[in-house]
């Protein structure tokens, strides 16, 4: 089975039926799948082939959802980038996976492309939400109208002939990697469907489900909410962020929705609003991933929503999800990121790659048809994290996590083995921040840590040492990070010392770093 | 200081880390300019309580309220006791 067929095969069987709500926008199945057919066939136009990649760089909307299948239904590899990612980086992302076509905006290619996309020669066109307006720059690139193309009776609705198998690239996720660059995550149709298949199952999803997401495509908790939703022929309910969630909160009341996926500061700042007046009895389910919640905020959140289920998860783009913890066993071991999803396999290896027994601290391991098929073009970083599994030829995950199991098989995290922060639910790897750091003229060394935070989980703060004789004040450089960084990315605070604290051995000591920051806070 | 410099301020200052924003029209929106997430709603809202003694309630934080200079002066002009 192919991705795309999720949106196929209800748009057969609930042509009629609510596919996707943006804002005062709703799209029945049959309409956006012929949305979709259409840009399909403009995409196979401008030369896009079996297996070309094509990134899709807007805010979540329906231009944006119809443009993921499109490339998939054309038998291209979509990519989705974070719509506030700079120029570098976007270019970077575009020349790295040789892009053959760019979907955006008119609005986000003056902010980011300007003179920029002249040196990604790969693209064959850029398609356009918005109109191609007087305001959009000249890149040299054949511009194409997407609102046109979308809605075009010119172009055949009907689906094309499948290009694609289920072992082809159906996607590239970027994600932080420890050198600073980001990795693209290679997932095939089969890795998707099974990872849909192993969720949807667990969480019991059915046809009746409303899917609220406020979390950005480009995070795959947010793409799978649109895939698995179209999967089951359910309802996606798509919003830009949660930056107002009391807009949020009226949408879950008004549009009657079952399904809540959310990032612990999400729950951060639900729980900081007075909600004792509001009331979701539709409300089925809550899902919550990217870093546990603390008891305290899992017991409130049931008080707030009394008729949701609550499944604290645990994943990693390079197999999407690891892991659930049934809502039944939330009282009775609420640090657990619970157990294996259905048709997966995972167990705790020690450092010779032997599984341990319960209560042993090891690496995290990953077996089953949701692994990823590796790093794009990156072997070595590849064979880092795929190592042979039981069968011939197999390969398993090794997450990088550390974890423990108790005697009933349950998960407990224990730390990772390298420096990456999480914040506000994403990866941030420490190195692409210190690059940009060590590109300010004034700095002489700098270093990126996490220190805990309540809202964020960890907040990213830097370490900055002064070349003598220079000034810089934290606002510089807060200011140079966020023209270069995506906003998650950039530093909640900056700390100038004379020298950057180093072990024995020369090396930056961040555990040092992290101590002397917690006396501080 | 006039309410909407006023509130310029307090925006460049904190989201734009007091980069220049002359590029920021008073009716731009914050969402789709990238400026505020759901944390910055949150200093926002701090900011409007203390600096004009206005108590905000969890049903006030919405973009007509607070996404743009123009409809922060309006939302805060509304709030304040009339001369």
């Amino acid at each position: 089975m192919q991705v795309e067929s999720f949106l196929e095969q209800s748009a057969h069987s609930l042509p009629h039926k609510t596919a996707l709500v943006c804002g005062a926008r709703r799209l029945a199945y049959r309409e956006l799948d012929e949305s979709a057919n259409r840009l399909a066939h403009s995409l196979i136009a401008a030369g896009v082939q079996r297996g070309d990649r094509v990134a899709v760089y807007l805010e979540n909307s329906i231009e944006a959802v119809a443009s993921i299948f499109a490339i998939l239904k054309a038998g291209g590899v979509f990519l989705v980038i974070n719509p506030t990612t700079k120029a570098d980086k976007l270019c970077y992302i575009l020349n790295n996976c040789r892009a053959k076509g760019l979907i955006t905006d008119g609005r986000r290619l003056g902010a980011s492309g300007r003179g920029i996309l002249g040196d990604v020669l790969c693209l064959s066109a850029v398609w356009l939400a918005g109109g191609i307006g007087e305001d959009v720059p000249a890149t040299g690139h054949r511009l194409v109208d997407l609102d046109a193309v979308l809605r075009d009776t010119g172009l055949p609705p009907q689906a094309l002939p499948k290009r694609a198998i289920d072992i082809d690239l159906a996607a590239l996720i970027y994600t932080s990697g420890s050198t600073g660059r980001p990795k693209g995550v290679m997932l095939t149709h089969l890795n998707i469907v099974s990872a849909a298949t192993s969720i949807t199952t667990y969480l019991e999803n059915r046809t009746e489900d409303i899917i609220l997401s406020v979390l950005p495509l480009s995070f795959d908790y947010g793409l799978y909410q649109v895939l698995m939703a179209f999967k089951i022929g359910g309802t996606v309910v798509l919003e830009r962020s949660f930056t107002y969630p009391s807009k949020a909160l009226d949408i879950l009341v008004r549009e009657k929705v079952t399904g809540f996926p959310i990032v612990p500061t999400m729950a951060a700042v639900l729980l900081q609003m007075d909600l004792s007046a509001f009331q979701s009895p539709s409300l089925r389910y809550i899902t919550n991933t990217a870093a546990a919640l603390p008891t305290e905020h899992i017991r409130r959140l049931r008080d707030l929503f009394p008729s949701a289920k609550l499944y604290s998860m645990y994943g990693l783009t390079e197999c999407k999800r690891v892991s659930y913890l049934p809502p039944e066993q939330l009282d009775v071991r609420p640090a657990s990121i619970g157990r294996g999803m259905p048709n997966e396999e995972v167990y705790i290896v020690d450092d010779e790659g032997n599984r341990v027994e319960p209560e042993i601290v090891g690496e995290l391991v990953v077996r089953g048809a949701n692994v990823m098929k590796g790093y794009w073009e990156l072997p070595e970083e590849t064979d880092k994290v795929l190592k042979p599994g039981p069968l011939p030829g197999e390969k398993v995950l090794h997450t990088g996590d550390l974890f423990k199991s108790d005697e009933e098989g349950y998960f407990y995290f224990v730390g990772r083995k390298d420096d990456i922060i999480k914040t506000r639910g994403e990866k941030v790897s420490p190195r692409e921040v210190e690059d940009v750091l060590h590109s300010i003229p004034e700095v002489a060394e700098a270093a990126v840590i996490g220190v805990p935070d309540p809202l964020l989980g960890q907040a990213i703060r830097a370490v900055i040492s002064l070349r003598e004789g220079t000034q810089l004040g934290e606002k510089d450089v807060l200011s140079y990070c966020a023209a270069r960084l995506e906003d998650f990315m950039v530093p909640k605070s900056v700390a100038f010392v004379s020298s950057l604290p180093k072990t024995g051995s020369g090396k930056v000591s961040k555990r040092e770093m992290a101590v002397s920051a917690g006396e501080t806070i | 200081m006039p309410l909407n410099e006023e509130l310029r301020q307090f925006v460049t200052d904190n989201f734009l880390f007091g980069r220049n924003s002359a590029g920021l029209a008073d009716h731009d929106s914050f969402l789709d300019k990238g400026i505020i997430d759901s944390t910055g709603v949150l200093e926002l809202v701090a900011f409007l309580e203390q600096r004009y003694g206005i108590h905000m309630q969890d049903h006030d934080l919405l973009p007509e309220n607070l996404d743009s200079i123009d409809n922060l002066a309006r939302f805060v002009g509304s709030k304040l006791p009339r001369n």
